[in-house]
């Protein structure tokens, strides 16, 4: 077993898969230049010394290039891994992603794939509304996107691994507060978890969720920041004589509805955790899966805490307000009993 | 234009506000007195200065995830500015905005656009309002070299040309996109070039040189108000300070940093001025001094203002419409 950051452990899946797989290239901007910064937060750092300029490809400012490349390149033959810098410069790809990777395999009729992995980092750090937003609802409501948002060193290396394998094109949301970049590129108020991961290889299956912490009196549900949120809310509840299973789907799409599931008809109470806004949010769709069919089971009602229906704030008395809480947490499992 | 018609002296006290303003952000910014991170127009001031001598507050400026030069050279009280950096209420966005968005519409500072190349369209769009309202304001985008390799570059620009908007498209090359040196992302050693593709006129100037930056930037606005459409000009400029926060600068040479710092826009100005006996040493330290205390009060008055509520967090997410305002 080796420590390391989540920034390191994607770092390693990368270089792992680009050295199993000729085909496997990563596609962004400042992510290889001699001398820079291993793309936003280092996860790329020193593998274009590796594996050259060519596979660890510089591009311009050029985000519809970036992830129409992608899906070109995925069409005919190659494993891209794209990169943008912050997640809110998905919307500037948003035809790539949303009209053309999701939807090709549909209209050929199944006929053509596009095996490509767009990464993305997500979270608010104190940079104001548009270096912020956590965008994972609008690619969980497309269909032909599987998504994905690792929280732990060992499931980013992981699923970042069966991300690139799978024929499919896989969005993975990173949170920036727990990369753990370190040095010019570290982050005020990060979490930056170190995790153990072994030294042979391995895979996280896509689609498959992890219970964090057992409990028997209200479910969690949270991710990638929130996870770490929700364990810490366990721990004070558990203080107060609740005991919180906390549940990490990993994976957004396909989601793992049946650990969910069990896990509140075991608890009969559901707090779901998100970065987002509210409104529309994936925790919504958590809540509705259960409310359709978990109903009986259900001692309390479904609560959601996430970030008001807002644009994320600058300042940051106001950024801690917009960021769920662990205490917002705890006054919802206890609004519960 | 003649020589005596250029506001020299203004110009200098221009760019050394930004320059001190920069300059002390950094310094607040390493004691952690500034939260978030900065991108700093230290080495630039040269270009806002002498586009926006031109302009009034009724035109419009649009700018980027580097915009304290733009808004400062547009009128936006340094004091605001310094507040919102520091996340008061008293800042120019109220603290919603932080570094990236500053702004002050009052005086035709558009909250800077940190999505590299977006305000391209945006400033066409401004444009065609103030021409179709009949006005003779003109909109200015400030863009670096990278967001010319933005999809909205071409859409907007075109547009701009077809409809003759009156808009200036100010580039200012620094020679890097983040740590991605031009030669990198360009094929072309002007990005002016480019001009010709959408049929207007592209004009390359030292960016280094407050009053050739001027000097341009007069024909073209003064081309965009007679409604004959937009000019590209392209500044051969350099940033004297990383890309943002502590940025190591290890993907450039420092004999290439010390090379720029030889045409350093400040002193290049100032000797220019005694040269033509505009203005003596003791003149420039008077200047130099009025600046400080400039920047002191504007650190004062952030340090003093008071803080957002949390709560504030929910207000300006819809515009408030006032009764005059409907229909
Ligand atoms: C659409 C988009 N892509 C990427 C970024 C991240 N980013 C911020 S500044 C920057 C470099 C911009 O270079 P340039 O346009 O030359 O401006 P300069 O920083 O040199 O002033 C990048 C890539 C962004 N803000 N927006
Ligand atoms: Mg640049």
């Amino acid at each position: 077993m080796a420590e390391m950051s989540i920034a390191e452990a994607l770092r390693q899946a990368i270089r792992e898969e680009m050295q199993r797989d000729p085909r496997v290239f990563c596609v962004g901007e400042d992510i290889g230049i001699t001398g820079g910064f291993g793309g936003a937060f280092t996860v790329t750092l020193g593998l274009a010394d590796e594996f050259g300029h060519e596979r660890i490809l510089d591009t311009p400012i050029s985000e519809i290039g970036i992830a129409g490349l992608a899906v070109g390149s995925a069409m005919a033959g190659l494993r891209p891994i794209a990169d943008v810098q912050y997640g809110d410069f998905l919307f500037c790809m948003m035809d790539q992603l949303a009209n053309q990777a999701a939807k090709m395999t549909y209209m050929s009729g199944g006929t053509v794939k596009v095996p490509m992995v767009m990464r993305a980092p997500v979270g608010s750090t104190r940079r104001g509304a548009q270096h912020a937003q956590s965008l994972e609802a609008f690619f969980t409501h497309v269909p032909g996107l599987k998504v994905v948002a690792p929280s732990t060193a060992y499931d980013a290396k992981g699923l970042l691994k069966s991300a690139v394998r799978d024929d499919n094109p896989v969005i993975v949301f990173e949170h920036k507060l727990l990369y753990g970049s370190k040095g010019p590129r570290s982050e005020a108020g990060s979490v930056s978890p170190i995790g153990e991961v072994p030294e042979e290889e391995y895979l996280v299956p896509i689609g498959k969720g992890i219970t964090r912490r057992e409990g028997s009196d209200v479910t969690i549900v949270g991710k990638l920041l929130t996870v770490y949120r929700a364990l810490a809310a366990a721990e004070k509840l558990a203080q107060d004589g609740i005991q919180a299973e906390v549940i990490d789907p990993r994976t957004l799409v396909p989601l793992d509805k049946e650990l969910i599931l069990e896990s509140v008809c075991k608890t009969g109470r559901l707090v779901i955790v998100e970065e987002d806004n509210l409104t529309g949010g994936w925790a919504a769709d958590v809540a509705a899966i259960v409310a359709e069919e978990a109903f009986f089971w259900l001692d309390a009602p479904i609560k959601r805490v996430s970030a008001p229906d807002t644009p994320a704030p600058f300042a940051p008395v106001m950024e801690e307000f917009y960021v769920p809480s662990e205490e917002r947490v705890i006054e919802a499992v206890k609004a519960l009993f | 234009m003649s020589k005596s018609d250029v506001p020299l002296l203004d110009m200098y006290r221009t760019m050394l506000t930004i320059r001190r303003f920069e300059e002390r952000c950094n310094y607040l910014f390493m004691q952690g007195r500034i939260p978030s991170t900065l991108h700093l127009y230290i080495g630039q001031e040269a270009v806002a200065t002498g586009i926006c001598a031109h302009l009034s507050p009724e035109d419009y400026a649009l700018s980027t995830h580097r915009p304290h030069g733009h808004a400062i050279a547009k009128g936006v009280a340094p004091r605001a500015i310094m507040a919102e950096l520091f996340a008061k209420s008293t800042g120019c966005c109220q603290a919603k905005g932080g570094s990236m968005h500053v702004g002050d519409i009052e005086v035709g500072m558009v909250p800077a656009i940190a999505i590299v190349g977006a305000n391209i369209p945006i400033a066409a769009g401004m444009a065609l309002a103030a021409k179709r309202l009949g006005t003779d304001r003109v909109a200015v985008s400030f863009f670096g070299d990278g967001a010319a390799n933005e999809g909205a570059f071409h859409e907007g620009m075109n547009m701009a040309a077809i409809w003759d908007l009156p808009v200036v498209y100010v580039c200012e090359n620094n020679l890097y996109a983040a740590s991605t040196p031009v030669s990198v992302a360009f094929k072309i050693e002007d990005i002016a070039d480019r001009a010709a593709a959408y049929g207007i006129p592209g004009v390359v100037v030292d960016g280094n040189d407050v009053i050739a930056v001027h000097e341009v930037a007069g024909e073209a606005i003064a081309r965009a108000r007679r409604g004959e459409g937009p000019t590209f000009i392209e500044c051969k400029t350099y940033r004297l300070c990383g890309h943002s926060r502590s940025d190591p600068r290890t993907y450039r040479s420092q004999e290439e940093e010390a090379e720029w710092e030889t045409i350093d826009p400040i002193p290049r100005l100032g000797a220019q001025l005694k040269e033509a006996g505009l203005a003596t040493d003791e003149a420039l330290t008077a200047i130099e001094g009025e600046v400080e205390s400039l920047i002191d009060e504007a650190v004062a008055f952030a340090e003093e203002s008071p803080s957002p509520e949390p709560t504030d967090t929910l207000t300006h997410v819809f515009y408030t419409q006032t009764q005059s305002e409907e229909g």
